[in-house]
């Protein structure tokens, strides 16, 4: 490592930090309904939306409701994305005449985008139509992070709530998301990265003969409007096949340092506007210190281990980027659910994939996906607290609310589900044709590549070894199914712990109160978020990365 | 029933609002501020697209300064890497062979060590760069094909200085060279045969 790779991850913690409050206390205002300067700009646009459909915006929702209105509005946009792609070919926007998409496939796609997830099957440049693109998935990219803006708003409100069972509505929360956030910083963000040269058309693909005569088809498209919520959307669905590697999608080395940025930001922010909103900035930010440092140490692992055993290693990387920026992109796009990569994640050394895994395992609350990376971390601090209130004998809180039976099971349900998906889909995957025969590595490196689609699946997160065939029916439908399970199967279970906290009554803060802002709980938190993480996974990971880094030490090939 | 229904007529309003009017707006601005980039930093030279600034070409002629290698052969559709991990018994295959070949082409000494991007190849399988020293490292060979005189060499390694693009604010990404652009130029400076 040289002084410029210190100097560049240096800017980039620093930068993220100092955006967090900054961003995070606009969200806070966003969500509460408070005034802020610029709130006229987008105010109507909210009014005249609510009229449009005939919402009265102060209506409130149980959580049964909220997770109603959520699940038909997710269920109607997943539905969309999969009958546009049967039939793109006789749809208008698609120059090059790409053909209809197969129905597994389709099925998987609508599912990846529909839930955050992103994952893809298919390369982009020679499977979707313009139209899809843009009406299908870019779509799904504001509205699944809007979605998970919900449920996490949701929670918050549970917590806040004295007594009731008023926990918002889902079209409010979708609608001030994608208006007052999402939208704007999109618009903002793709013009920056037009500006570096990432294209944005509508035009048919190029075709040029180089220098050297051979013939290059160049594809292209709206490809900045897609990137630009894709990365601040912790979407990662990238336009191209080969994601923000690809110059159009990802030209200079600033684009890659905004675009690494944006998986972080609004996650990050988030966590600050959890804080406000809870009426405690603090509690938000041992919170935010919790991810932080394990997102630190991941990245370190990730670093020592690429620099130190796979040095001068450059298959998969991008020379305008190097080495660094394609480790703290990997972490970043992993401990976000984010998935999208601008390096190949199989290429690089196994230590530095074991990270990656894990980060993914956790259950993406490293910052985490928008608004599921908070849920995701309260979840564990749930567990947390009230596996200390069993070592001291009291009956646990958080924030004046008592933790109940009823909220440890829904917490180890949101926890059982993607974990259940990662292990048994590997499992089945392994024992199979018709998982085995996707593979294209040998070794160790072959069961990592299933490990991680599935992991990828589970957890919500998108990124892939991409040597493994994932367009087969069988990895379209084991993942897509993977895919499902993973977001609502955390989610529903949220919803109720949200439900039921809300109707509890507020407990005022005694010397007895377990203390959740402090130095003791971050090591607790961190603690019992690392024995579940390696007690569920250790098995599965010393087959894969574990086991190939003392292959390769010894100098073994497959 | 009702819940239902309202669920379709905001997803609707969203499809309009981020599927259509968002792209578009977007588009409108990149196509009127950014023209050049919003359309794919083509290179037209003569009336004749040459190719895009960002998406490389393949150079195995002896006449040019070749590019990395690419798991796609410089074929956009689709992009693509080898995904080979490091204990790949055919990646080290690989990287032996683009070794010797690159020793041989550039008659450069085996013990002299090649920078690692020529010998791996890219995520995209279309990265236009490689860096200042693996150009460099070709001066002699270009020279030679093109039965260029001594003193050619010194000004083919000031155009390679003139081209180097500098990490992106002093500190961003690394220092890199674009193989089209560097050629087009190295065309236009030195004779062709």
């Amino acid at each position: 490592m040289n002084y410029f790779d210190y100097l560049q991850v240096f800017v980039y913690l620093l930068l993220l930090v100092a955006l967090t409050p900054l961003i995070g206390n606009y969200m806070f205002k966003v969500f509460d309904n408070k005034p802020f300067k610029a709130k006229g700009i987008f105010s109507w646009l909210e009014t005249s939306i609510y009229k449009t459909i005939g919402l009265k915006p102060d209506s409130q929702q149980n959580w049964k409701q909220y997770a109603f209105a959520l699940l038909s509005f997710n269920l109607l946009g997943f539905l969309f994305v999969f009958v546009l792609q049967l039939i793109q070919k006789q749809l208008p926007l698609n120059p090059q005449q790409l053909g209809n998409v197969s129905w597994p496939l389709a099925f998987n796609t609508a599912a990846s985008f529909m839930t955050n997830t992103n994952w893809q099957s298919y390369a982009g440049e020679t499977t979707l139509s313009y139209f899809t693109q843009l009406i299908g998935l870019t779509v799904q990219n504001f509205v699944s992070a809007a979605t998970g803006f919900g449920v996490a708003l949701v929670l918050i409100r549970g917590i806040r709530n004295k007594l009731n069972s008023q926990l918002g509505n889902f079209y409010v929360d979708l609608t001030r998301s994608v208006i007052y956030i999402l939208l704007p910083l999109s618009i903002l963000f793709s013009v920056v990265l037009i500006g570096q040269g990432v294209i944005q058309n509508l035009n048919a693909y190029k075709t040029v003969t180089t220098i050297e005569k051979n013939q290059q088809v160049i594809p292209q498209g709206p490809a900045a409007s897609q990137i630009a919520i894709k990365q601040l959307g912790t979407n990662g669905g990238g336009f191209f096949n080969t994601n923000s590697a690809h110059p159009y999608e990802n030209p200079t080395p600033l684009s890659n340092f905004l675009e690494m940025l944006a998986i972080l930001l609004l996650p990050a922010s988030f966590v600050y506007c959890f804080g406000k909103m809870i009426g405690s900035v603090k509690q938000g930010w041992y919170i935010y210190m919790t991810m932080f440092i394990l997102f630190t140490v991941g990245l370190v692992i990730s670093v020592y281990s690429e620099y130190h055993f796979s040095s001068g290693v450059f298959e998969g990387k991008e020379l305008r980027f190097g080495t660094i920026n394609s480790l703290i992109w990997e972490n970043a796009t992993t401990a976000a659910s984010n998935g999208s990569v601008n390096a190949m994640h199989s290429s690089l050394s196994p230590l530095s994939a074991l990270v990656a895994l894990f980060n993914m395992m956790l259950g993406e609350i490293i910052f985490g996906g928008v608004g599921a990376g908070l849920y995701g971390m309260l979840i564990f601090v749930i567990l947390t607290v009230f596996i200390a209130g069993l070592m001291v004998g009291r009956t646990p809180e958080y924030l004046g609310k008592k933790i109940e039976a009823f909220e440890v099971k829904m917490a180890i349900m949101g926890v059982i589900a993607p974990s259940f998906i990662i292990l048994v889909f590997t499992a089945i995957a392994c024992m199979t044709d018709a998982g085995l025969s996707s593979l294209s590595s040998k070794g160790p490196h072959g069961f990592s590549e299933m490990l991680y689609a599935f992991t990828s699946a589970g957890a919500n997160n998108g990124s892939a070894f991409a040597g493994l065939n994932a367009n087969t029916n069988f990895y379209n439908l084991m993942i897509g199914i993977g895919i499902l399970v993973g977001r609502f199967g955390v989610i529903i279970p949220v919803l109720a712990i949200a439900g039921s906290l809300s109707e509890k009554k507020l407990i005022p803060v005694s010397s007895g109160t377990f203390r959740t802002d402090n130095f003791t709980f971050v090591f607790l938190l961190i603690a019992v978020i690392l024995i579940v993480g390696a007690l569920t996974f250790f098995p599965a990971l010393s087959l894969g990365p574990i086991v190939e880094h003392i292959l390769m030490i010894t100098g073994k090939t497959f | 029933m009702k819940t239902l229904f309202i669920s379709l007529k905001i997803f609707l309003v969203m499809t309009i609002l981020t599927g259509v009017i968002y792209p578009l707006f977007v588009t409108v601005i990149g196509q009127t501020l950014f023209y050049n980039h919003s359309n794919g930093s083509m290179i037209v030279i003569n009336n004749q697209t040459v190719g895009s600034e960002l998406i490389g070409q393949k150079f195995t002629d002896g006449q040019y300064f070749n590019s990395r290698p690419s798991a796609i052969d410089y074929n956009p559709m689709p992009s693509g890497a080898s995904n080979l991990s490091v204990t790949s018994k055919e990646l080290k295959l690989r990287v032996r062979r683009n070794t010797a070949a690159f020793d041989s082409i550039n008659q450069i000494p085996a013990s002299e060590s090649i920078p690692s991007e020529m010998l791996y190849a890219s995520g995209s399988g279309l990265d236009p760069h490689i860096s200042p020293q693996a150009a460099l490292m070709q001066v002699n060979r270009i020279c030679k094909s093109r039965h260029l005189p001594e003193a050619a060499k010194k000004r083919m390694n000031d155009l390679i200085t003139h081209s180097i693009e500098g990490r992106q604010f002093g500190f961003l990404g690394e220092e890199r060279i674009n193989v089209l652009k560097l050629n087009l130029e190295l065309d236009k400076q030195f004779t062709v045969r």
